[in-house]
């Protein structure tokens, strides 16, 4: 597929610089970039089934997968974090605006929903920057503080976090929006139905039905869109990695596109996934864990 | 800002970069500091920090064009010869070079005692081997063309190296500023054509220059330190920090939050937000014309464009002055041809074309264009009407193909602007010859030699006379300029290359535009001419009172 886009890395070596077309040829060859295409894509096969991913076309020459594993952490990390931090607020949200539907706590979660849905990744990031940034002084961009070696170990781990907390507010910011009314709506969906009544009407209290029967099967969906929207996060925290010049997979992903880095991105490629299969497995384990049903189930049928 | 770089090889970033030479700087800077500046005393110490837009590619720049490995590069290695403020070259490893009679042989004598960074020394050895290095087929380097008519590179001793060439080579002096690599270190890898897999490109570069590499995190910083045993002394910021910040917006916000020492500003910050007490007191803004100038151009294979009247109409249609005030807010210079004004290749005493509609129409009805009725131009029943490409992601470019759009517009001609990403541009376009006109830039290196964008020769698929230019005068001048190794003699050909050109208008050289760097005020020894400001990164120093980082 990357190959229907026009341009090769050797187009890019030489730009503007009278000097250098001349010796494109050679290094096209080097690359192995002048034999046909399946013959490429038959000899990457070989060498992923041995997990070796190739070098980068890039100057630099390095293996693929160490380009991938020094900058997987920090995005894994950011995302991580992300999530957790999502969820910790979308459900209480999503929960109470179902239960009390058209409050005005409801009505104001609604606004937020929208303003945070509305809101451009790139707008909100520079805003924060210039406040929190020009007029706190609180780091603007970069993971660490020019002076890092020589801080003591506290305030090196100090200084990574503070790093971390702008870019991981606006990450957080729009996911929080979907997610909060996914979860309303699956919750106002699992409260109208039979069983919720019939835990009423046992007598049991208002907090256990909620927080035990109906959250329970109305977290299902969203541990779907969850394990589903792992890859997305990944190539969506381009835009967050460049603003904040967090050195992450989304940024890899989008140089080696525009430098026509073919190994890298196919190594991308099979990473993200690979991550996505993962992410999935992990969904369907928090499944049982979950709703006990699909664990028994499956027993029952065997 | 990219110390000391070797502006030659830098060519293709400099349009991206901003960074370049010049010869006047803005009066604002050139006042500024001059109270410290008498009293302060150069000090060691401080850390300076220099943002990158993308991280670098390699840590032997030998293999890459990419800007940003060069300019940390040309703080860890260094040439046999440099380019001082006024773009002389002079010795930097070599004490000194004479060419013989005939200019085909170029003797250079090194200094004494010269070591690379891990305590070894460097000798004539180091010399050959680099040349080797680059004129090795399995090295992928895009500077072997400099060196295509070297015949052979000979040490004499230790200290003396003598390079043959087998025709006489203008470049010849400017191709040694290659930065030079340590044989004792790469020889296995260059041998098994692995070059890129040495430590020395990831993470343990060992050169001869000014500073020594400390750490790198990719795509995050490099970090570099003062090397003391630089042959010119230690240099006396102890302590260079490069970080990788993708975005300029932020790089400006880092800037006015003092996180970054330097930045490139674009026309609109250095006109409009960096006007206020407290920036000023904090940087010294400079300005100098980069190194690269914005054409308009033709596939002169067209017939309508193989016109000369036609193309000299459409220079007459152009008016430069406002193009530049609407485009970098009038910071830029107007070319008159590929040459920067200042330089000693470049002559002003050439065909100019005033903004001038009536004289457009003339020539273009001279051509034999006519207006219809609607207005437009038409010939044997055929309206003008042609497509502008440019690439994607340059701001400056599009608008510039929109102003022309609608002066052409005026004139009857109609224009659409088409934008294109970059390799695609190159590869199906640029490279096949599919356009009719484009707008792009070129950069100008130290020498003048313009052999490969203009002589008739060089319009093969991967060349770059892409336009289709053919003119056996400018061919003549453009041969005997490289052919000639006296200055004097050079200088003739290049003012009649730039006469011929200047009539012709193979393309419309529109702009060179300024390079706006900034560098915090605590810093003190920078000098700027038109060689830009980096050229004496290492005389740079901040007064031991205005230290910043002490730690380093």
């Amino acid at each position: 597929m990357i190959h229907l886009a026009p341009g090769d890395p050797t187009e890019l070596i030489g730009s503007e610089d009278p000097t250098t077309i001349q010796s494109l040829e050679q290094v096209r060859k080097l690359y192995g970039l002048d034999q046909p295409l399946p013959v490429q894509y038959w000899n990457w096969l070989k060498r992923v089934m041995l997990l070796d991913f190739g070098r980068s076309f890039q100057p630099d020459g390095r293996p693929v997968i160490d380009k991938i594993a020094e900058r997987l952490p920090v995005t894994l990390l950011l995302n991580l974090i992300e999530m957790v931090i999502i969820l910790l607020i979308a459900i209480p949200i999503g929960v109470r605006s179902a239960t009390h539907q058209y409050s005005t706590f409801d009505k104001v979660t609604t606004l937020f929903v929208f303003i945070g849905f509305a809101t451009p990744d790139f707008w909100l990031a520079v805003l924060l920057q210039i406040l929190f940034g020009s007029q706190f002084g609180w780091p603007i961009s970069g993971l660490r503080h020019p002076m890092w070696e020589y801080l003591p170990f506290w305030r090196q781990q100090w200084d990574f976090i503070s790093h971390l907390i702008l870019p991981v507010t606006v990450a957080t910011f729009g996911g929080l929006a979907g997610f909060s009314r996914y979860m309303r709506q699956s919750m106002l969906e699992v409260i109208r139905q039979d069983y919720i009544q019939s835990a009423r009407a046992k007598g049991l209290d208002e907090r256990t039905v909620i927080g035990k029967h109906a959250l329970r099967n109305a977290l299902l969906p969203i541990v779907t869109i969850l394990g589903l929207s792992l890859p997305g996060l990944i190539g969506g925290s381009v835009i967050v990695e460049t603003i904040f010049a967090i050195p992450g997979m989304g940024q890899l992903m989008v140089q080696s596109v525009f430098a026509r880095d073919y190994p890298v991105i196919m190594g991308n490629l099979v990473i993200v996934a690979a991550l996505t299969l993962g992410a999935n497995l992990v969904a369907d384990l928090t499944y049982s864990a979950i709703d006990p049903r699909i664990r028994v189930s499956r027993r029952g049928r065997r | 800002m990219s110390p000391r770089l070797s502006l030659g090889r830098l060519a293709v970033l400099a349009v991206l970069v901003a960074l370049g030479a010049g010869c006047t700087v803005d009066p604002e800077s050139a006042a500024e500091p001059a109270p410290l500046v008498a009293a302060a005393k150069p000090a060691y110490g401080d850390t300076y920090i220099d943002a990158l837009l993308g991280d670098i590619s390699s840590l032997i720049p030998t293999i890459t064009s990419d800007g940003a490995s060069h300019t940390v590069g040309g703080l860890i290695y260094s040439g046999l010869v440099r380019f001082d403020k006024n773009l002389v070259p002079e010795g930097d490893l070599a004490e000194s070079w004479t060419f013989s009679p005939d200019c085909r042989r170029l003797t250079f004598r090194l200094r004494p005692n010269l070591t690379w960074h891990d305590g070894q020394p460097f000798t004539a050895d180091d010399v050959v081997f680099t040349w080797r290095t680059i004129i090795d087929p399995k090295t992928p380097s895009p500077y072997k063309a400099d060196y295509a008519s070297v015949d052979s590179v000979e040490a004499e001793g230790p200290g003396v190296v003598h390079v043959n060439y087998r025709e006489p080579y203008a470049k010849a002096l400017t191709s040694w500023s290659t930065y030079m690599l340590p044989r004792h270190l790469l020889e296995p890898y260059v041998q098994e054509g692995r070059i890129r897999e040495a430590p020395q490109n990831w993470n343990a570069p060992v050169g001869t220059g000014p500073y020594r590499f400390v750490s790198r995190r990719a795509g995050e910083r490099i970090v570099l330190t003062a090397n003391p045993d630089y042959w010119e002394g230690r240099p006396h910021l102890s302590r260079v920090v490069y970080r990788v910040i993708p975005s300029q917006a932020t790089t400006f916000l880092e800037l006015k939050a003092k996180g970054v020492d330097s930045a490139a500003l674009t026309a609109l910050q250095y006109q409009r937000q960096t006007d206020y007490p407290a920036f000023k007191r904090a940087y010294t803004k400079f300005r100098y014309p980069s190194n690269a100038y914005t054409y308009f151009g033709f596939n002169l294979k067209d017939p309508r464009f193989a016109d000369r009247r036609v193309r000299q109409a459409f220079a007459h249609a152009i008016n430069k002055r406002e193009l530049i005030d609407g485009v970098i807010l009038g910071l830029g210079r107007e070319a008159t041809g590929p040459y920067k004004p200042g330089t000693w290749a470049y002559t002003d005493k050439v065909k100019t074309y005033p903004y001038d509609m009536d004289r457009a129409r003339r020539l273009l009805a001279e051509a034999g264009w006519e207006r219809n009725a609607e207005g437009r131009l038409v010939k044997d029943g055929k309206p003008f009407t042609f497509e502008i490409l440019t690439n994607q992601g340059n701001d400056e470019r599009k608008k510039i193909a929109e102003i022309i759009q609608s002066q052409l517009h005026e004139l009857g001609v109609g224009v659409e602007i088409r934008i294109i990403e970059w390799a695609a541009l190159l590869k199906e376009y640029i490279r096949k010859r599919r356009f009719e006109a484009i707008v792009l830039g070129w950069g100008t290196g130290i020498d003048p030699d313009q052999f490969v964008i203009w002589h008739s020769s060089q319009q093969a698929p991967e060349q770059m006379n892409h336009i289709g230019y053919a003119n056996p005068e400018a061919d003549a001048a453009l041969e005997r300029g490289r052919a000639a190794c006296v200055r004097e003699e050079r200088v003739k050909h290049y003012h009649r290359l730039q006469e011929i050109l200047a009539e012709d208008q193979p393309i419309v050289f529109l702009y060179f535009r300024d390079a706006l760097p900034v560098v915090s005020s605590r810093i003190h020894g920078i000098d700027p001419g038109p060689n830009g400001i980096t050229f004496n990164f290492t005389k740079w120093f901040v007064p031991r009172p205005l230290h910043r980082y002490t730690a380093g």
